[in-house]
């Protein structure tokens, strides 16, 4: 890191008005991905209250249906590709070059044209409603054929859109992996080896690789579609002699593998703020670490199990139900360890604290019916049932989303340098840890009973543990409130935040609080321990006392 | 509340011990009694298939129960036990990994998901169920058949016709078509799926069978009906606008019901079958502003006995 490569940063801007713009320090594009994605957040969750509101009552009386199949398939490829993805890449624009001690990213340029895409392919998808013929309904799956009719045959049409949308989506995901694991690759500080490296980078590492190898497919797949819809080619048309059952592996080679996209960074940050929140060392650090990895190789060869009723022979049912009840031992080893992380520490029941502990309980549960739905006989009834829904919620709203808040309250002092209110917070968890488990518990119920996902409306014997998932729905839309109202007041004159509020160990902890533009620019400490020496009393680099009290002493003054 | 003082704890207290299996107790009765109830969250039983797909799942959620109750009575555990004093600033003890732990919880959760697995696998060669296997050149001959292994063969087979948005059986040896799916109890009965547009799904929660119909292919699939009853036929493949309205109702009746029920449809005139899809696309016409733009339905197919989908069912 000499200042040949990374020229003096020149003096910092702090305005607002850099969050607009092409800016390349990887803080601001990581806040600027985390506020895009949360206005993103917003969007969806209004199409989920529809959908919820629909499904409060029997009939398909709310909405038409052909909106309702619109809203649905908004709601999920609004979640996924506007959401969850662009909220992970902004945490890891703004904690992997500050947890390495680099001051930015490898390629920051690249890093905010991947940004920028976002806003563009949002701008797509949700300009998809004012289409002819509405926005794509055929589901985020948009399984040929019916992705591909295209009942009014304008040329410009919501699922073209779509199809574009996703495709560009790829595109922005494949800079930002290429950026985040050269990143980590080569720019660590000087001593951070592998095996000091905190948690969040070998998730992100890990989760990123997936990126490269799975969107290919995705995207290979996504353009097969389009010709087909567009120009009359039958890659997955039968009549043309194509296959449908193609495109699904095409689509799952990549989409199961993007679960791991999503859920490993969340992993990551558990095994940050178990420890800061119980002063203990992270438990099996090496094998945690290791995990991950196992977890990417596991992952790779899982796909299948969404396919389970679609047709596939019976050596592939069982193979890819063993390979998938296999990625439970590596996550188990996780989950143990950060039991073991927790007990007998000193356990602080600050807002990231409970957003974990309630993301745990909800994973754990969510663990259990994924077994559940990995045995071939099991899935076979309930696939494509409000089971499957109901289980992948605990995962992507009960753990995923969860960890996201509490990766959000525990960091926003070093990068805003303001404090959020711990009351509204809680208020926040308390809102979120409840309507989530009232939103997504009757949805099991209901799967077991055998109501489809995706449907407009159903028979009335559904119609109790549905009232049920609305209200909570409801409520979790309620949940968001003060979320944001923390944010807002937090960020415009909460009380100035310390170096280290919460008494973190961890390079990012050794920087002013919002880090300056470079980071720590040509100063970058030593690594000479591994993370988390919670209790240890050994330091995490050369000269930390007087860092610390050098940051000590500035914020005095200020 | 472990300050540290108590550094160099005792391994555990007997009365720590007899605590802790009593909990264990608690926890495995909890389980077991769950993995009952778990019966009571599937709809009844109606085909061979349902008895092995409900003893795996109750096997599932007993184990489950177990896992998870450990869990949290862990972290339960955890926030009664070891919350930091108020005013407590200090680090609790850095333990910080036991080899011999990791191994213990790597090869428990490794042997029960292979427990898990290995029950799963067998009900599942039991069961058979299989898609269309004429792409797959690995397929044995065996193989080509779907549904319950022991019900290979059966007499007769019916043909299910899927579209947007309706289903279509047919019993060709007797020449009846209709769009209520009647079967003999306790018969072997044997589909061949086809698909008119989309993939549809063929699933019938009672019978706890679901096949995929997919278009270009024909698919057979086997099952055995147990139970007399009424049952729901629901599309379990999202195939379009109409998609939540494309259920047929599914008939298990006595040989002898079965029998008069044929033969009573022959005997009856062809006219329009059930389609939900159908009735609210007209009224979606005659609306002033119908809304996005849809595929139009297929038109009911032509059977003898067009059923209907209001009647009670009981599943
Ligand atoms: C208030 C919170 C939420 C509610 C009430 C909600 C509700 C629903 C419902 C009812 C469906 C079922 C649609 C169907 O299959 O018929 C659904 C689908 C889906 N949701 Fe959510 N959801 C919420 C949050 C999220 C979040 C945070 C994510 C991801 C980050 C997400 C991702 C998805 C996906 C991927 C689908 C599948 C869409 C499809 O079937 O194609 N949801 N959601
Ligand atoms: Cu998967
Ligand atoms: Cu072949």
């Amino acid at each position: 890191m000499t200042s040949a490569t990374f020229p003096p940063s020149p003096p910092e801007n702090t305005s607002w008005s850099r969050y607009f713009g092409f800016n390349t320090d990887a803080k601001v594009i990581g806040i600027q991905y985390i506020v895009t994605a949360f206005f993103f957040f917003l969007i969806g969750g209004l199409l989920a209250m529809i959908i919820r509101g629909e499904l409060i009552t029997p009939p398909a009386d709310l909405v038409d249906r052909t909106v309702y199949n619109g809203i649905y398939t908004m709601h999920g490829t609004i979640m996924l590709f506007l959401f969850i993805f662009p909220v992970l890449n902004g945490l890891n624009n703004l904690l992997i070059p500050t947890m390495i001690g680099a001051p930015d990213m490898a390629f920051p340029r690249l890093n905010a044209v991947a940004f920028w895409l976002v806003p563009i392919f949002g701008a797509l998808l949700i300009g998809s409603f004012f289409v002819p013929g509405g926005p794509a309904y055929s589901g985020w799956w948009s399984y040929p054929p019916v992705s591909t009719q295209n009942p009014l045959g304008h040329f410009i049409n919501g699922q073209g859109l779509w199809i574009t949308a996703v495709a560009l989506s790829g595109v922005s995901s494949i800079m930002g992996a290429i950026n985040f694991v050269t990143t980590i690759l080569r720019m660590r500080a000087p001593g951070m080896g592998f095996f000091r490296m905190p948690v969040y980078c070998w998730t992100a590492l890990a989760a990123q690789s997936l990126q490269l190898i799975g969107l290919p497919a995705l995207t290979g797949g996504a353009v097969m579609l389009l010709m087909d819809l567009s120009f009359g080619t039958s890659f997955y048309q039968p009549e043309g002699g194509g296959d449908p059952v193609l495109y699904q592996h095409f689509f799952w080679f990549y989409s199961h593998p993007a679960v791991y996209v999503i859920i490993l960074p969340v992993f990551g940050i558990f095994s940050e703020l178990f420890p800061v929140y119980s002063r203990k060392p992270l438990f099996g650090y090496v094998y945690v670490c290791l995990a991950s990895f196992i977890i990417v190789a596991l992952g790779l060869v899982v796909w299948v199990h969404h396919m389970f009723p679609s047709g596939v022979a019976q050596w592939m049912r069982n193979f890819f139900m063993f390979s998938t009840m296999l990625i439970a031992v590596p996550t188990g080893v996780k989950v143990f360890a950060w039991l073991g992380t927790i007990w007998r520490g000193k356990l602080r029941l600050t807002t990231p604290m409970l957003f974990c502990l309630g993301g745990l309980f909800n994973f754990v549960f969510a663990g259990i019916t994924g077994i559940m739905l990995a045995t071939v006989p099991v899935d076979i009834h309930v696939s494509n049932t409000y089971f499957v829904v109901g289980h992948f919620h605990y995962v992507i709203y009960g753990a995923a989303v969860m960890g996201i808040f509490a990766a959000i309250y525990h960091w926003f002092p070093k990068f805003i340098g303001r404090m959020p209110y711990e009351g509204l917070g809680k208020l926040h968890f308390l809102l979120t840890f409840i309507g989530a488990n009232l939103n997504f518990l009757p949805m099991h119920p209901l799967g077991l009973m055998g109501m489809p996902r995706r449907v407009s409306s159903y028979d009335p014997e559904f119609a109790f543990w549905n009232v049920l998932a609305s209200l909570g729905a409801f409520l979790l839309g309620v949940s968001i409130i003060p979320f944001l109202l923390n944010m807002v007041s937090a960020w415009v004159r909460g009380p100035k935040a310390p170096h280290n509020p919460w008494n973190a160990i961890g390079l990012e902890w050794l920087l002013p609080s919002p880090p300056p533009e470079d980071n720590f620019g040509e100063h970058v400490p030593t690594v000479i321990s591994r993370p988390y020496g919670y209790g240890t009393g050994e330091p995490l680099v050369e000269h930390q006392a007087e860092i610390e009290n050098q940051l000590t002493l500035e914020e005095a003054r200020a | 509340m472990s300050n540290s003082s108590d550094r160099s704890r005792p391994p555990i207290s007997s009365a720590g011990l007899a605590g802790l299996l009593a909990w264990i107790g608690l926890l495995v009765a909890l389980s077991w009694w769950m993995a009952q109830q778990a019966y009571r969250w599937l709809p009844v039983q109606a085909s061979t298939a349902a008895p092995l797909v409900d003893g795996l799942f109750s096997f599932e959620t007993g184990i489950g129960t177990f896992v998870f109750g450990g869990v949290v009575s862990v972290m339960a555990w955890v926030l009664i036990k070891h919350r930091a004093e108020k005013y407590d600033e200090s680090d609790a003890e850095p333990i910080e990994g036991n080899t011999r732990l990791e191994v213990i919880w790597t090869v428990i959760p490794l042997l029960l998901v292979m427990a898990i697995a290995v029950y799963a696998m067998r009900v599942n060669t039991k069961l058979g169920v299989l898609g269309p296997m004429e792409h797959i050149h690995l397929a044995n001959p065996v193989e080509d058949q779907g549904g319950y292994a022991a019900d290979r063969l059966p007499a007769e087979q019916v043909e299910v016709i899927a579209r947007q948005w309706s289903w279509e059986f047919s019993y060709p040896s007797v020449n009846v078509s209709t769009t209520e799916l009647h079967l003999p109890v306790d018969q072997p009965v044997s589909f061949r799926l086809v698909s008119d547009d989309v993939i549809h799904g063929f699933y019938i929660p009672a019978f706890r069978l679901k096949q995929d119909v997919i278009p270009g292919r024909a698919i057979n699939f086997n099952l055995t009906p147990t139970r007399q009853g009424r049952y729901r036929l629901r599309d379990s493949q999202f195939s379009g606008t109409w998609f939540a309205a494309n259920q047929a109702d599914v008939v298990v009746e006595s040989p002898e019901a079965y029998q008069a029920w044929l033969k009573n449809a022959a005997s009856q005139p062809l006219q329009p079958g059930l389609s939900d899809a159908v009735i609210e696309y007209g009224e979606r016409k005659q609306l002033k502003n119908p809304g996005w733009a849809t595929v139009p339905p297929a038109p009911p197919p032509q059977v003898n006995v067009p059923g209907s989908n209001s009647l009670p069912h009981d599943a």
